[in-house]
């Protein structure tokens, strides 16, 4: 590893990067109810950041703080060095765009994009030269006289996008911004999404439940659950390396294994399970009490299936019976039942083209499951 | 078969029903041509009545003092009902808003027997204390009715505001609008539709009235019902069968006309959506 | 001299006139929140609070012939000594009078049969409609709607015609042999009268109810073996009975205390107590008894009023 790095893809790397927007401690009650728990969170100049979590997890109570919309409870929120917790959202240098666009549905696309730099008594030139630079960012100048409810909704997403950029932000707040599209609007327009934040270099913050959107778009993600965060990381962190059972299953799929630790030495690791009977092998060091209980995590394309046992010893193996097979084209999905009884579920993908049409694994066939040292993840919560 | 059994049922309720709703209502224009001076019995076609009825001053006076109360009642209970209903929906919890709800809503519910006599003795008690109001005919009236009509509005507002997205409203405030302006730029416009719609309800709603009219009027004031009241208290009248023919013909031209302008709006959106999927 | 003074007037006025738009800039965009709440506040407070505790004062007076026609509550007697002065004897009166007792318990029985009849017609009417297909639902309604913007009095006058002694009704009857039946001025016309123009009150609550109903319970209780009859009581009815309620508290409620039906249609006979309030307001001027039978007209339907506004709270709530 090199000792001068490159921070400017990864800011919170950074020992002296400051943080743009800096949340500390920050709690909302309604109520008795809890919706955010003493979270602090710092997100750096330039970042698109995902908050991640089902319904009800909070992640739309902290952009409304952000975006003024609530107060919180206790706690403080500053943006680029001021204190922004008790300023009104009329006053903050953060805009919006809101899960259902929220297009005034009485002003033309023109005046909708052209509301905020009214509302800060700009010149009138001013105002018509910045729209019109604006719609052609977004490619609907031709539909400016246009009220929104004729518009498609992909086109309403963009006068939503447009009017909440127009007045250069600090912060762009995005509540799930691609949630009201079909799949593959939703798709193109990620990548829309992507190149324009790369282009005006302002900080996004993205609340979505999709994980899918989440892994795309974001410099980093924010696992919410029950008000707290449950972890903070890049996408390949958190996918690659969850902390918690929780977010393991959260993001993509994963195997469970509960088994406990049997062997500890710098560089590696062992843990015995009994549900089913099985030794797993991990080729690194980790803190982690000998004899402490501990859950095994493997990602379904993670494993290899085979009909032959596997050369390299016992540990690191599963043997099992071929359940139900869902073949996917690319890919197909083994769900394999092991022991007593439980399904492992594996990805793989489909290299060779069968001669006669048989796959070459097939249903109630008997197969071995095994799994590289570095693959299986350690969780202990 | 079942089915066909029900819908005969179902069918057949409805045409009894929209008898019995209509079937007087059309004898009563049907009369109105009438040549006898009795009303149930006929006489031969005449349009004798309409010129008898376009000759009463008496009518016309009545008809000018009802529309002169009728829209300003309407103008008034349209204001106050609007900010009634955006306190009720929007200012959250304030001092007194259980009594404030009551007081809105209990005039909708309300004997008008009850309205108007309590109203009527308000008057006379504040004229015994501050001399005001020295008479009692379009002021009083007026009054009385704003009093009942604004909670008509606040209704309509209500549930105007309350199926409202609050996101337009977050939306304006996000890009720097504050509340007033957010006010005046987004919630009133809106509101509009309903505001019209509570307008009209309030108008007619005044044109209608009798008993809290009659209540609060003093000597000199008639209203158009309050005419037509004491003409048919004694019996038929063949000239209130044309006034009636007239004022139904009226209302139905202008509820037919608001329908065909709504249809029109409905077909030229859904119109613009085909377009601009198309685009 | 005199251009001088005119100047000065003028540009006085000027200033003040921009120090008064100032005012109100500011008042408007600080304290419009007050405003806007305080002024129908008020105006209910003096024009529909204020007035009930009038009625209240003065249905505890008693009648005296002077202007106004009731002695005072509150007397200042000598040496400051403040004397109330509660006359129960107009509820008693009330009470004991065979003639308001009676009125009170037609009132109400009037009432709840009208509003019987019109469930039993509406509901029915209100079931076919929502089950009608997309436009013609929206005509019907509106074809339910529109007598609601004629005239209330001139559809209670129609019935006139067509109940009366020589009538339209009697007219065919006597066409088929058969004797004229007095109608008008009778029991029966205030029904008619009632139900006639109370009717949409309880189509249209009943509409609103039906329409949000998930109409494939039905098609799963018959797919689970129930007959249309078992159907309707199992899940229909019980499913309407917000609908039932609302629609039977807005004909019950203006029914009671209704003048122009039992005046017009029933003539002398029956009696109802919106037309004895009336009369002995207006005929009598007898105040205090008026004010004590607006009193008790509120003591019958309170309970009534009471539940309406609960149901449109949770209406309200609900959205």
């Amino acid at each position: 590893m090199s000792a001068i790095q490159n921070y400017e893809d990864r800011p919170w790397m950074d020992p002296e990067a400051e943080p743009f927007i800096k949340i500390q401690s920050v709690s909302k009650l309604f109520g008795d109810f809890v919706a955010v728990d003493s979270v602090d969170l710092e997100i750096y100049k330039g970042e698109l950041f995902c908050l991640l979590g089902g319904s009800g997890c909070g992640k739309s109570t902290l952009l409304r703080m952000l975006a003024g919309f609530e107060m919180p409870s206790s706690g403080s929120i500053m943006i680029d060095g001021a204190n922004m917790t008790d300023v009104p959202p009329y006053e903050r240098p953060v805009n919006m765009m809101f899960q259902s666009y929220a297009l005034f549905p009485h002003m033309t696309v023109e005046k909708n994009v052209a509301y905020g730099l009214k509302r800060d008594g700009i010149a009138a030139d001013e105002i018509g030269k910045r729209v019109e630079e604006m719609l052609s960012m977004v490619e609907l100048t031709q539909f400016r006289k246009r009220k929104p409810h004729q518009l498609s909704g992909g086109q309403q997403q963009r006068v939503a996008l447009a009017r909440s950029l127009i007045k250069q932000p600090k912060v762009l707040l995005l509540d799930e911004p691609l949630g009201a599209l079909d799949k593959r609007l939703r798709e193109q327009t990620q990548y829309e999404l992507m190149a324009l934040q790369d282009q005006l270099g302002i900080t996004f913050v993205v609340v979505t439940h999709d994980q899918e959107e989440a892994m795309t778009l974001s410099t980093r993600i924010a696992v919410m659950d029950l008000g707290r965060f449950q972890q903070i990381g890049t996408p390949t962190e958190i996918y690659e390396f969850p902390n918690s059972r929780l977010v393991a299953k959260f993001i993509g799929n994963a195997n469970m294994f509960e088994g406990r630790v049997t062997e500890n030495s710098p560089d590696h690791v062992t843990v015995e399970s009994h549900d089913p009977e099985c030794q797993f092998y991990i080729d690194h060091g980790m803190s982690i009490q000998k004899g402490s209980k501990v859950w095994i995590a493997l990602r379904p394309e993670k494993i290899n299936i085979s009909k032959e046992p596997p050369a390299n010893g016992n540990a690191n193996v599963i043997k099992g019976m071929v359940h139900d097979i869902g073949y996917l084209g690319g890919t197909s999905t083994y769900r394999v039942q092991i022991g007593d009884g439980r399904i492992v579920e594996i990805t793989s993908p489909n290299q060779v083209r069968p001669k006669d049409g048989t796959p070459p694994i097939d249903w109630d066939q008997e197969v071995y499951l095994s799994w590289h040292a570095s693959s299986s993840v350690v969780l202990n919560k | 078969m079942n089915t066909g059994k029900r819908s005969k049922f179902l069918f057949s309720t409805i045409c009894f029903g929209m008898a019995f709703l209509y079937i007087p209502i059309f004898l009563l224009i049907v009369y109105s041509f009438n040549a006898s001076k009795i009303v149930p019995v006929w006489g031969g076609f005449s349009t004798r009545w309409y010129g008898v009825l376009f000759e009463s001053e008496e009518i016309w006076a009545s008809v000018a003092l009802s529309l002169k109360i009728a829209s300003v009642n309407a103008c008034f209970a349209t204001l106050l009902g609007t900010l009634a209903g955006l306190a009720l929906v929007r200012f959250g919890s304030f001092k007194g808003r259980t009594l404030f709800s009551g007081m809105i809503s209990a005039p909708l519910v309300m004997p008008e027997v009850i309205t108007g006599l309590s109203l009527l003795l308000l008057f006379i008690t504040l004229k015994e204390f501050i001399g005001w109001p020295d008479s009692r005919g379009f002021n009083t009236i007026t009054i009385a009715h704003i009093t009942f009509s604004m909670a008509y509005v606040a209704v309509i507002i209500q549930s105007r505001l309350a199926g409202m997205a609050q996101d337009l409203e977050e939306a304006a405030e996000d890009l720097g609008a504050r509340p007033f302006r957010i006010l005046t730029d987004i919630t009133l416009p809106l509101l509009a539709p309903g505001m019209v719609a509570g307008w009209l309800l309030a108008f007619t709603l005044s044109l209608d009235d009798l008993i809290i009219a009659s209540f609060v009027s003093g000597p000199g004031a008639v209203t158009l019902p309050m005419l037509i009241y004491s003409r048919v208290k004694l019996g038929l009248r063949p000239d209130i069968n044309a006034l009636a023919t007239i004022i139904i013909l009226a209302v139905a031209i202008g509820v037919l006309l608001a329908a065909w302008i709504m249809f029109r709006q409905q077909k030229q959106r859904e119109l613009e959506l085909k377009m601009s999927e198309e685009s | 001299m005199n251009t001088e003074a005119g100047l000065e007037a003028g540009s006085g006025a000027e200033v003040s006139g921009s120090m008064l738009a100032n005012w109100a800039n500011h008042v408007i965009h600080h304290h419009w929140r007050t405003l806007v709440l305080l002024v129908p506040f008020i105006w209910l407070l003096i024009f529909f609070l204020a007035p009930f505790f009038i009625v209240f004062k003065i249905a505890f007076a008693e009648a005296v012939i002077a202007s106004p026609p009731y002695t005072p509550m509150i007397e200042w007697v000598d040496e400051g000594i403040m004397h109330i002065r509660v006359v129960i004897d107009n509820f008693a009166y009330l009470w004991e009078d065979d003639l308001y007792v009676n009125t009170y318990l037609n009132s109400v029985k009037i009432s709840t049969i009208s509003t019987i009849l019109c469930l039993l017609i509406g509901y029915p009417m209100a079931y076919a409609i929502v089950r009608s297909s997309h436009t013609t639902k929206h005509i019907l309604l509106m074809l339910i709607i529109l007598p609601f913007w004629t005239s209330f009095l001139l559809r209670v006058y129609a019935w006139m015609g067509l109940l009366a002694d020589q009538g339209l009704i009697n007219d065919i009857l006597t066409w088929f042999g058969l004797e004229p039946v007095r109608m008008l001025y009778t029991q029966f016309a205030v029904y008619v009268g009632i139900v006639y123009t109370y009717l949409p009150f309880m189509i249209l609550p009943l509409y609103a109810n039906m329409e949000k109903l998930d109409w494939t319970l039905l098609e799963a209780a018959a797919d689970l073996g129930a007959r249309p009859a078992t159907t309707f009581v199992t899940v229909t009815l019980p499913a309407t009975i917000p609908g039932i309620v609302a629609g039977a508290l807005l004909v019950f409620i203006p029914a009671t205390g209704e003048y122009v039906i039992p005046d017009l249609l029933g003539g002398g006979n029956v009696l109802m107590i919106g037309r004895v309030l009336y009369n002995e307001f207006n005929a009598n001027i007898d105040w205090p008894v008026a004010s004590a039978v607006a009193i008790a007209l509120l003591l019958v339907l309170v309970l009534p009023m009471m539940l309406y506004q609960h149901m449109q709270g949770k209406e309200t709530e609900s959205r």
